[in-house]
């Protein structure tokens, strides 16, 4: 299992490979070790530690840290079913700006970063943090909503975005909650 | 009941009960209790005890409320309890409710079993424009009802786009209460069968027909659903 020493080692080798800026910030709780890397290095780094033996990608989710800096977040959940050792890689991204590179398709020998597997499974996930948080992913080869209607206005799942609903028009509140009938 | 009519004419009552007379002699003949010699008072108690009249409505209420078909058809955790309430435990056929049809062409009863998304329900309108009048809907749990704890930007409340009969609370309802409902809508149905639910919700000319009636009345003010046209196949 990955304890915090392992997940230095990880972090050192990612920093060797990808260069000083690559990881922000590593994090060990509860048994789980999480790495913040630069998003720019996303694929490249995923990759690194494919070939380590994280050859899952387990899950991928959106996080939205509002009222902190860089606000939108996505994790990527590894798990190397070899070994039942699982990692946690973690992009954030500002609002104003909130683009990350779809880990989705294969790049081809001839494109930059080439030639590597994508992860299939991320498709319809990136769509859902599309759907729910906004988060764009560059090179998504179908990024529309996934859940809410097409035509849908706003990504609810963003902290400031009102949670919606209806008055509940109960016997004691009709008047109020139906306006004038 | 026959007889019973206060203030009808004489002569009208005495030709039916010579009507009703007539009715039952064929089996009576053989029997050793001729009716024929029977008078009076004596005729008329043997009228009521085996003639029941009614009027038509009466009885047309009491079949359809006796034989709902509903839509088999579920949206969340409901579904399952209503699933329930037709199988043996509580078991819906005692009532003549047990006939789930696939299809809102045979149904006319429409349990909305769930929680319904914004992005459901026009669906779930176009399922009930399709049905055939008379037509009921009920609105089970609390979910489709008042939102329950979905109360969020996903859900809409199924009065914003449905005449709902029956709500039955819960969440979800035990099978019992789903009963319960059914039974509250058969009373409903016996008692006032037309509920006249497309006056009450403005909903005229929302029905959706089939076929020729659809051909000549294109030009027509009409927000029905066309579904009987050529390369529409969404009704069939």
């Amino acid at each position: 299992m990955l304890d915090a020493t392992g997940l230095e080692l990880i972090a050192q080798e990612l920093r060797e490979s990808e260069g000083e800026q690559a990881v922000i910030e590593t994090t060990f709780f509860r048994g789980r070790g999480t790495v913040e890397i630069e998003p720019a290095r996303l694929r490249s780094v995923l990759e690194r530690l494919r070939e380590k033996g994280y050859a899952f990608l387990a899950s991928v989710h959106g996080v939205d840290h509002h009222p902190h800096e860089p606000r939108l977040g996505v994790h990527y959940e590894l798990l190397d079913m070899g070994r039942v050792d699982r990692i946690t890689v973690k992009v954030r991204v500002p609002t104003d700006a909130p683009e990350v590179e779809s880990v989705t398709p294969d790049i081809g020998a001839e494109e930059p970063g080439g030639p590597q597997r994508g992860w299939p499974t991320a498709d319809h996930q990136e769509r859902e943090i599309y759907d729910m948080f906004g988060v764009v992913f560059r090179g998504h080869p179908d990024l529309r909503r996934i859940l809410m209607p097409e035509d849908y206005e706003g990504h609810p799942q963003r902290r400031d975005f009102p949670v919606g609903g209806e008055p509940v028009a109960f016997t004691f509140n009709e008047r109020e909650a139906l306006g004038p009938m | 009941m026959l007889g019973a009519h206060g203030p009808a004419a004489p002569d009208a009552l005495r030709v039916r009960t010579l009507n009703a007379h007539q009715l039952l002699r064929g089996s009576d003949m053989e029997g050793a209790n001729q009716p024929a010699h029977l008078q009076g008072t004596e005729l008329d108690r043997y009228v009521q005890e085996r003639v029941l009249t009614t009027t038509l409505d009466k009885t047309v209420a009491w079949a359809r409320s006796n034989s709902f078909f509903p839509l088999a058809f579920g949206l969340a955790c409901c579904a399952m309890e209503q699933f329930h309430a037709a199988g043996s435990r509580m078991d819906i056929a005692r009532f003549g409710f047990e006939a789930f049809r696939a299809s809102p062409r045979q149904a006319d009863l429409i349990i909305l079993a769930g929680r319904v998304s914004i992005k459901m329900a026009p669906i779930i309108r176009r399922l009930y424009d399709q049905m055939l009048e008379p037509k009921w809907a009920i609105s089970m749990g609390a979910c489709c009802s008042s939102m329950g704890v979905f109360n969020n930007y996903a859900l809409v409340p199924a009065d914003k786009f449905l005449p709902i009969d029956v709500h039955v609370p819960g969440c979800p309802p035990r099978p019992e209460s789903l009963m319960h409902g059914i039974l509250k809508l058969r009373k409903m149905v016996q008692d006032d069968p037309d509920l006249g639910w497309r006056d009450r919700y403005d909903a005229r000319g929302t029905e959706e027909v089939i076929g020729s009636d659809v051909k000549g009345a294109q030009n027509a003010p009409s927000t029905a659903v066309n579904v009987g046209l050529e390369g529409d196949t969404a009704g069939a």
